[in-house]
């Protein structure tokens, strides 16, 4: 283990690795984060992700943006794990009657103000779920969306992308939900 | 007691369902099956329902016969298999939930995944708009002196998937587990009837995420055995290349989170980065970080090329030169090995009982591989090992994927060196009358089973059954006499599927 750490203290760390054509854009995005949320909410943004009956597809990738690559923690994105501490909810799946409860009483659980982003094409409308039986239809037949991040599932430099788009959007309106 | 064979002779069997038989048998013959997988001579591989029927698929491991015995149940009622063979219980209450037919002398008739939300019951038979029915979900009970309850879910702390865990503990160790799962129920069974072999496929592939690859896999080949097409050789052979793709990420990321859930970040830091090299290979070679519906009917969409390659050879490259100094650090550290040896044993005898797959089964001393005792093509021309072990704890689950990543490494090199030239796909043409198939493919975690019946090109009738249904009740089982705070790691370990059994 000492060789590994011992390594890793010499070697460039993982997030600053040559830039291909993408990593320069994360680089870039990850600034524009930075900044956003710096001004909106001082140094901190508390995300509390909720599974609303997705494949997996969509935590998968949201989970990639902890990974060193991504190390969405540096700019003060933090996924928590309780809605009491959370700023935005971020919901995925096309919300299963089953879960339907759960989600609002994550929602209400979660202190104002708070935004709510949708990520993925079913959470949008529940995608190619839609006219289940078994299913809401996309995360704002129960609960209010500030954002969609489309995609199946968004690729984790998307989902950064969304949450810059929040953050503009979010600046721009004087009270939020 | 007959042969598996001679079992599906004894009813009338079915000409169109391929590649193994199907029979329609009457109660006694039902029951002869039944008793068999009490006896632990034949593994049940899949139980599920038609609005007036039940089938059941079983397999003989030893032969590698694999048959599908169907009873009629015009009266909504057939004898329990349950009753004589515990892992079946959760796949009749599902039976029930959906179809509304009822498994006679079973011992747990509770809802599954039902949970008195949908409007409405039995949504795949003769649906009944109703009420709710304003019952309680009744738990099972655990009795003594100082016991307690700890209720989890259905949201979680971290980022996974929703279901409900009821811990009933003493002290510090847990005496009962007690699951409750369907909170991430969409109906894609219902969703599947009457689509066209376009929109199955896209369903399948979104069953489970982390196995998209998998069902988008078992789905192909059980359209391809109902309608015998042949599948061009380079698409058989790209297949097994995004499979193992799918397996490598899945459980490099597997041997960093249960790291994770010990407090040994490292792991998971160092795991997570080779871990998202495999997936931004993927999306170079396949235009997808998942490779999200690529396996199509016939064949498969994208084709690799020359940066593909490369891209996958430099992921290879990589693990190959960081993942054996993460392998000894797992080895050497003391404090890890405290947390994973001997946690959460699964017993051989419950792991063969439950036919489980996958590392669980392997780590508990059960050798099933579809990819070995099945060959279905490209493995029957691939040379690779199946790990098994015998201690069933989690550090056996551990080391089960690192072997597994390493058959994984050494069968990709085979097929980047060997993959032939030629067409992608074969079109899939119509047939009128109906046609039925069944496939088996090894997914990460286990074997995925999909059995459908088409007709006219289009389904009328599909189960997809995740390797988690034999999974789950086993975790349960490991659990007990363990303290709380290992479950996070005991649950990793097994890393079963919510989507995916909930469907």
């Amino acid at each position: 283990m000492r060789k590994l750490l011992f390594e890793s203290l010499f070697r460039r760390p993982f997030t600053e690795q040559a830039p291909s054509a993408d990593d320069a854009a994360a680089t870039e995005l990850a600034i524009a984060v930075g900044l956003a949320a710096r001004r909106r909410l001082g140094r901190s943004l508390s995300i509390r992700e909720i599974d609303a009956g997705s494949c997996n597809g969509c935590e998968l990738e949201i989970h990639a943006l902890n990974n060193a690559y991504y190390d969405v923690e540096r700019f003060g994105l933090r996924f928590v794990a309780s809605p009491r501490h959370a700023d935005v909810l971020m919901v995925t799946g096309p919300v299963t009657k089953n879960m339907r409860d759960a989600l609002e009483r994550t929602y209400h659980a979660t202190p104002n103000p708070k935004w709510v982003v949708a990520v993925g094409d079913c959470a949008r409308d529940g995608g190619c779920f839609a006219g289940s039986y078994a299913v809401a239809g996309g995360v704002s037949q129960v609960v209010p969306v500030d954002l969609h991040i489309p995609g199946c599932p968004p690729p984790p430099i998307n989902i950064l992308q969304g949450l810059l788009a929040l953050l503009d959007q979010t600046a721009k309106n004087v009270a939020p939900t | 007691m007959p042969s598996l064979i001679d079992l599906t002779r004894q009813g009338r069997q079915l000409q169109h369902h391929a590649p193994w038989p199907r029979s329609v048998v009457d109660a006694p013959v039902w029951n002869i099956a039944a008793s068999g997988l009490a006896q632990g001579r034949w593994s049940l591989l899949g139980l599920w329902g038609e609005p007036a029927t039940v089938h059941m698929a079983i397999i003989d491991e030893p032969a590698a016969e694999i048959a599908v015995v169907s009873l009629d149940c015009p009266d909504r009622h057939y004898p329990s298999i349950g009753r004589h063979h515990p892992p079946a219980l959760r796949l009749e209450r599902a039976i029930h939930d959906l179809f509304g037919l009822v498994a006679e002398g079973s011992p747990d008739p509770r809802p599954w995944l039902d949970h008195n939300r949908w409007g409405m019951r039995f949504p795949l038979a003769d649906r009944i708009d109703s009420l709710s029915n304003g019952l309680p979900y009744r738990f099972l009970s655990a009795e003594g002196d100082g016991l307690h309850q700890i209720a989890v879910g259905p949201v979680h702390a971290g980022i996974i998937e929703p279901g409900h865990f009821r811990f009933t503990a003493s002290g510090e160790t847990v005496v009962r587990l007690e699951q409750r799962l369907g909170y991430t129920h969409k109906g894609i069974e219902g969703l599947m009837i009457g689509a066209d072999l376009d929109r199955a496929v896209q369903l399948a592939g979104r069953v489970s995420g982390d196995s998209t690859v998998a069902y988008a896999f078992a789905f192909s080949r059980a359209v391809e055995a109902a309608l015998e097409i042949v599948v061009p050789d380079r698409a058989v052979w790209l297949r097994a290349l995004l499979a193992e793709l799918e397996r490598l990420a899945h459980h490099l990321g597997d041997v960093g989170a249960i790291c994770n859930d010990a407090s040994f970040t490292l792991m998971h830091a160092l795991c997570n980065v080779l871990r998202e090299d495999v997936l931004r290979a993927s999306n170079t070679a396949f235009g997808h970080r998942l490779m999200r519906d690529v396996i199509v009917p016939g064949g498969v969409t994208h084709d690799l090329d020359n940066r593909g390659t490369q891209a996958i050879q430099a992921a290879l490259d990589n693990i190959h030169r960081r993942f054996p100094a993460l392998v000894e650090l797992y080895d050497n550290t003391a404090s890890l090995q405290d947390r994973t040896v001997d946690t959460g044993v699964l017993k051989p005898a419950l792991a063969k009982q439950y036919a489980a797959g996958g590392y669980i089964g392997r780590a508990s001393g059960r050798s099933f591989d579809a990819r070995r005792t099945l060959a279905y093509p490209p493995y029957d021309r691939l040379s690779f090992d199946v790990p098994v072990l015998n201690e069933g704890d989690v550090n056996a689950r551990v080391w089960i994927r690192v072997r597994e990543v390493e058959q994984s490494l050494s069968l990709i090199d085979q097929i980047l060196e060997r993959l032939p030239e030629g067409p992608l796909r074969a079109k899939p043409g119509h047939l009128r009358e109906p046609r039925e198939g069944l496939a088996i493919v090894e997914g990460f975690r286990g074997d995925v089973l999909v059995w459908l019946r088409l007709r006219n090109g289009r389904i009328e009738r599909c189960h997809l059954r995740d390797p988690s249904w034999f999974q789950w009740p086993l975790l349960e089982a490991a659990i007990e006499g363990n303290i709380v705070a290992d479950f996070p790691l005991c649950n990793k370990s097994f890393n079963c599927s919510y989507s995916g059994h909930d469907l």
